[in-house]
């Protein structure tokens, strides 16, 4: 297990600073000169955007600069915002708790839906009760977020009043924004918890389970969906990473606090350091939630580890 | 003399021929991907006949008759600024179809050409591509599209391309193991040993079996390439005013969702039709031609 572990720390370190290459480079990717790109909105003078320039030390070589971002990075300085004149690691830690929230509450709505969505279609399998549920979840990945926040704020918020428009705050705040986002999810995981689920209940154990006398609900539950969950683990992380970065537009659809908006706002700001920390932030997240995926599916399954 | 076939033509075509006989049986008895068909032809169809099915004009703005809901002059209502919302998805569906093709289209082709290169020579090549590859996958698609489009500026062309970019590594990832199976072939080592150039190994013998798998991939892509579309449009980083672009629309209408509903409802339902008909397409094939990924 140590060794499989080490192994795949070791995979993700130069994947970490390739996305580092790669966000670093973003600034030297603008077509023209990215300071006065950025300064574009302003009354600048030729002093000051020399000025911006050496604050962004675009006046050194390309290495040197690489160097001193990845160093800062390590160091958590992700350099400063050039509208708000604030820290940027400070801008993302203020609004990433809301984003997490979000993102785990739209997990717990993916799960609950999905594999219960997924269960159901498997035991009644090519009934009228499968059809439906894989048609809902069709629908479901078909279904764009931003027009599923729309009608759901539409019904449940303008028409019955029932949970706020935008906003961010308690769990009232929560509530659409989780399903609107975690819709999409739910449908790939119940698409997957069926198929899952008709390889686990045709297997011999199910049999044995039955004629050792065992009731239904423990056969499908301990028997069944036990074993059936070991792939699914693998797209909760996935799903959970594909959520965060989802966060983007859900969040800027209820105004609500959180990386996705700061990231949207920074870029139609053109405020590239925040760009760049944002995307960076959430690029090694999502390596990071890869990981740890990883990591538990060798738990879950010992095959991984030993394969 | 002159009607004679070589034989290797001859049996090219017969081939051709078996694999379709064996293929539309299948491909009739799939409900799922009749439906889907049904839904991507009808909307090619609306796309190539949009003057005639709308010929109002959809960025002709008439304040006169803003905000007026569904009736017979206006199918599906008008806009805050006048314009007739039926016309305006009409036209939308040949943008939001060529968004959705052409970002495919630099994904696919881009991914297909590392993933041949890669998985054929092998070696460091093949450890810095995909390497490449690793670090575009540690980026969320949207969250890459999004920094590319932040790199480019907001237009509908730049969206292509940046859509298309954050599409590379699966085709890429994909192609590479088709070809690492294929290179191991028997017919792949016969082509070699005779002097054929690896150009044309690379074109006859390997991209012929990775067709099937990158026509699945490619088809359930475009589900994904419109919606990622729509949704970089509707937070404004996608099309730009006036374009009837289905994700603008919708973002449009937001502000008059409690008086004018329909201004996004309609656009919304094509987006959703439009990826509907696209999956089902895309499982579809894959069930047909693929039948082990089922899911």
């Amino acid at each position: 297990m140590i060794q499989y572990l080490s192994g795949r720390l070791l995979a993700t370190i130069p994947v970490v600073f390739g996305v580092t290459l790669a966000v670093f480079s973003m600034l030297f990717l603008i077509p023209g000169d990215p300071v006065k790109m950025m300064l574009s909105e302003f009354q600048t003078t030729p002093q000051q955007i020399a000025r911006m320039r050496a604050q962004l030390h675009l006046d050194e070589p390309f290495v040197a600069q690489y160097g001193r971002f990845v160093w800062n990075a390590l160091h958590g300085n992700l350099g400063t915002s050039i509208r708000d004149h604030r820290p940027v690691a400070q801008e993302i830690l203020e609004v990433f708790p809301d984003t997490v929230e979000l993102a785990v509450a739209a997990l717990a709505v993916a799960a609950t839906l999905g594999i219960g969505l997924g269960v159901l279609a498997s035991l009644r399998q090519n009934t009228w009760v499968d059809v439906g549920s894989m048609m809902v979840a069709l629908l479901g990945v078909s279904m764009p977020s931003f027009w599923l926040a729309l009608v759901l704020v539409f019904v449940f918020s303008l028409r019955l009043g029932l949970f706020p428009a935008s906003g961010g705050g308690g769990l009232s705040h929560l509530v659409l924004p989780a399903f609107a986002l975690g819709l999409g999810a739910a449908a790939i995981i119940a698409r997957l918890t069926r198929s899952s689920m008709l390889d686990v209940l045709r297997m011999e154990y199910m049999n044995t389970a039955r004629a050792k006398g065992l009731d239904d609900r423990t056969v499908v539950l301990r028997h069944g969906l036990h074993n059936a969950l070991i792939p699914i683990v693998t797209v909760f992380g996935l799903q959970f990473g594909n959520l965060l970065a989802g966060t983007v537009i859900i969040e800027t659809v209820f105004g609500r606090p959180g990386v996705g908006q700061l990231v949207v706002s920074a870029i139609l700001n053109k405020d590239f350091p925040l760009v760049q920390g944002v995307v960076l932030f959430i690029a090694v997240g999502y390596v990071l939630v890869n990981l740890l995926v990883d990591v538990v599916y060798a738990i879950v399954d010992p095959r991984v580890r030993y394969g | 003399m002159a009607d004679a076939l070589a034989p290797g033509q001859a049996s090219g075509r017969d081939r051709a021929r078996t694999r379709w006989t064996l293929l539309l049986p299948r491909v009739r008895r799939h409900k799922g991907l009749l439906i889907g068909l049904g839904i991507v032809l009808f909307l090619l169809l609306v796309a190539l006949f949009q003057n005639t099915l709308a010929p109002q004009n959809p960025i002709q703005i008439n304040i006169l008759y803003a905000l007026q809901g569904p009736g017979p002059a206006h199918w599906m209502g008008t806009d805050q600024y006048g314009r007739d919302v039926y016309s305006r998805v009409v036209h939308g569906s040949r943008i939001s179809l060529s968004v959705g093709a052409i970002s495919v289209g630099i994904a696919a082709t881009a991914g297909t050409a590392v993933g041949l290169v890669a998985g054929y020579y092998g070696g460091p090549l093949d450890n810095l591509l995909m390497r490449i590859i690793d670090v575009l996958l540690a980026f969320p698609g949207i969250l890459l599209a999004l920094g590319i489009v932040s790199l480019l500026g907001p237009s509908l062309h730049n969206l292509m391309i940046a859509v298309g970019t954050a599409g590379i590594p699966l085709y890429a990832r994909l192609v590479r193991g088709c070809v690492l199976v294929a290179r191991e072939q028997l017919y792949v080592e016969a082509a070699r040993a005779i002097g054929v150039p690896v150009r044309m190994i690379l074109a006859r013998h390997i991209l012929p079996n990775v067709v099937a798998p990158i026509i699945v991939a490619a088809t359930l892509g475009m589900g994904t390439a419109i919606l990622s579309a729509a949704s970089l449009s509707f937070i404004g980083l996608g099309s730009q005013p006036p374009t009837p672009e289905w994700g603008r629309m919708l973002s449009e209408g937001r502000d008059y969702l409690r008086g004018a509903w329909w201004i996004s409802t309609f656009p919304g339902l094509a987006i959703m039709l439009t990826v509907l008909g696209v999956n089902l397409l895309g499982d579809g094939l894959r069930d047909v031609l693929d039948p082990r990924l089922r899911i």
